[in-house]
């Protein structure tokens, strides 16, 4: 009885090996790329600020393609997660290079990490405040005493800027509710206008059903209110460097110029081949729908291309517009995001630039002039 | 033999009994419960018990049959959650493994040495109220990062480590427990051999420990399950069930029911963990004679 027993366990683990060893080792990227004539390669990684998704692509993209492999990078990817923060993960020396929105780093920068912008890869904001089309929340200026979801964790300085701007009190004049990172919030009526970002949670809300017609939601359904348009957007996803070894280590200038050279490529093939893109995320492992993924792929590239300067160039006015809206608007206990102006070196033209000149050289379109989003339809719960 | 097998086969029974007895309380709620939540003394405290907060048992249930995604290939849920669910295990097996040996250790060391244990158990108390969510994005940055003797400390051994680090302590507290548990007079007896020290430790305090440390083994186990969800979660860690968690939460406006097959496939891995534990009793104590000395 005992020996059957035996044997019965040890079968069964072996069938789950067996299972588990059938389902590994088929997420790794494939190297499409033609061997290059590399001597050696250097090894890099980058931070994420989340998990896999179309949010990431380029670099993806690149890694896929092989354009890291072209500049004889050998980059690692690492994914976020719920605690960990890109730009401390690169101060600490964790990472050679992370990505960050611009104020979030910045106040990082002000306690003490000595980081600096090298490439603004998303030159406009994508953060939108969503609600029914019946609640008639149609600019920022109706929030007044209307109850208005926010993520906290640094994701809400452009709703506190909007306020501020339009003279609401962040205390009194609105009821600031802390919104989960989805939009059932919104759909369950505990919240009027809820934190969204184009690209994710928006299409959350359009890939849910209607109770009332048993159809997808429409976006006649809702109001949308960006904060890009408001005036007060901020810029978000850029390529951080760590500004010490940037000023003393050339071989590691050298890598980031690469890097951030390499990576635009890969953000100009996904702007050039959404589809193809979106399957390289899903290749990587995202649990998310394709259809999903297709509509993230799309607002990604919108809010990268076109790009006037060049992609990754750091444009003067947006980045001025982004410190003085974190230094001037106070949130719900009255401090601000800065305390001053951010010292000097926080970001810098010399690398994405550099940059640009390999780009010419591989005759690679950095601004995206032509660009013309595609049309995605999305499904329910975005499969 | 017999009456073990009867016992066995009616906690089992009484087992699904529970399970079906929270089901049908679940689905009583949402028949009876505020659709829209409910304020409690003016506390909204009344969770709402619409579809959407509160998916129908058999849709939770369903779903596990279902595709991940509606793409050609996609796997269906209750192969992921399960492959998620072995991966994480071996993680937290791994953890459970770190962590049983290092707190019998501290635990051995600590009952040897009086003043060990007045040094050391504040400290052990005090790193219990580390908040582990603070803990593992530090420890998974050793990944990739440290080198000890040419090997490379990879990612994953960091949330066994997190593990580890909630089932030491259990252990050792239990474990210390029951070394000082060995009747007076047997200690004497040891004496009167002229035992040493290690032999006293192994024929007589550790076989009287036992009783203390299967329990202490059981929380140990959850524990473990425990640190390596929350590190999964806390830091992205792709492959196990803890990153399946937050995946399909963001997926929760939609598709309600996904996160709760990721949910149920957790609270099964801690199942699995404490019944491989009360499986090894079992299997240790079969022989072991009824008989103790008081």
């Amino acid at each position: 009885m005992r020996k059957s027993g035996k044997k019965l366990a040890v079968a069964s683990f072996a069938a789950l090996s067996l299972i588990v060893a059938a389902c590994g080792g088929s997420s790794e990227s494939e190297e499409t790329a033609e061997p290059t004539a590399c001597e050696t390669t250097t090894p890099v990684s980058l931070q994420l600020q989340w998990v896999t998704q179309a949010q990431f692509a380029g670099y993806f993209a690149a890694q896929d393609q092989g354009f890291y492999a072209d500049q004889c990078l050998d980059v690692t990817i690492v994914e976020g997660g719920v605690d960990i923060v890109p730009q401390t993960q690169l101060a600490d020396g964790a990472v050679d290079f992370a990505l960050s929105w611009v104020p979030k780093a910045l106040a990082s920068r002000e306690a003490g990490a000595n980081i600096v912008n090298i490439a603004q890869i998303f030159q406009r904001s994508g953060t939108l405040q969503v609600s029914f089309a019946d609640a008639g929340i149609t600019s920022s200026a109706d929030f007044a005493g209307k109850k208005i979801g926010n993520w906290g964790f640094g994701n809400e300085f452009e709703i506190f800027a909007a306020l501020t701007m339009n003279g609401i009190d962040p205390a009194t004049g609105v009821e600031l509710v802390q919104q989960q990172f989805d939009m059932a919030g919104l759909l369950a009526g505990d919240i009027d206008a809820a934190e969204a970002m184009t690209y994710n949670e928006y299409a959350m809300v359009l890939e849910a059903i209607n109770p009332d017609t048993g159809e997808l939601y429409t976006p006649e359904d809702f109001n949308v209110v960006s904060y890009e348009d408001e005036g007060v957007g901020m810029l978000q996803d850029a390529i951080w460097a760590d500004a010490d070894k940037l000023a003393s280590d050339a071989a590691y200038r050298e890598t980031a110029v690469k890097f951030v050279a390499a990576s635009i490529q890969g953000w100009a093939f996904c702007r050039d081949n959404t589809e193809a893109c979106r399957d390289i995320v899903v290749a990587q492992g995202s649990t998310l729908g394709a259809s999903h993924q297709l509509w993230q792929m799309n607002e990604v590239n919108k809010l990268i291309w076109p790009a006037g300067l060049g992609a990754g160039v750091i444009d003067a006015t947006a980045w001025d517009r982004t410190v003085s809206l974190a230094m001037d608007t106070k949130n719900l206990e009255g401090s601000t995001v800065l305390t001053a102006a951010p010292t000097d070196g926080a970001y810098t033209n010399d690398i994405v630039e550099e940059a640009l000149t390999i780009l010419d050289g591989l005759g690679v379109d950095y601004t995206g002039s032509a660009f013309t989003p595609i049309e995605v339809t999305l499904n329910e719960g975005g499969n | 033999m017999k009456p073990m097998l009867r016992r066995a086969a009616y906690r089992t029974g009484m087992f699904f009994v529970s399970v079906a007895l929270v089901a049908v309380l679940w689905e009583l709620y949402k028949v009876v419960g505020p659709e829209k939540g409910g304020k409690l003394f003016g506390a909204p405290i009344l969770p709402r018990s619409n579809d959407t907060a509160m998916p129908h048992v058999w849709e939770m249930l369903s779903r596990y049959a279902e595709p991940e995604q509606r793409s050609p290939n996609s796997n269906l849920i209750w192969f992921v959650v399960l492959k998620g669910a072995f991966y994480s295990f071996r993680l937290a097996l791994v953890g459970f493994i770190l962590g049983s040996t290092i707190g019998v250790a501290l635990a051995a060391l600590m009952s040897r040495f009086k003043t060990m244990e007045r040094g050391l158990l504040p400290y052990l108390v005090v790193s219990q109220t580390v908040p582990l969510i603070a803990l593992a994005p530090l420890v998974v940055s050793w990944g990739g990062k440290v080198q000890i003797f040419g090997f490379t400390w990879p990612r994953w051994l960091s949330a066994s480590v997190l593990g580890a680090f909630l089932a030491f302590f259990p252990i050792a507290v239990g474990t210390l427990r029951g070394l000082k548990s060995a009747p007076a007079a047997s200690l004497e007896l040891m004496e009167s051999y002229a035992a040493s020290w290690k032999q006293t430790l192994f024929k007589l305090k550790f076989p009287a420990a036992i009783p203390f440390m299967v329990p202490a083994f059981k929380l140990g186990a959850s524990g473990a399950v425990i640190g390596v969800v929350v590190a999964e979660i806390s830091t992205g860690l792709k492959g196990g069930i803890g990153r399946l968690i937050i995946e399909y939460a963001r997926q929760a406006t939609a598709d309600p029911a996904k996160v709760f097959t990721a949910v149920f496939g957790a609270a099964g891995l801690g199942l699995a963990m404490a019944g491989l534990v009360a499986l090894a009793d079992v299997l240790l104590m079969r022989n072991r004679p009824k008989e103790t000395t008081t």
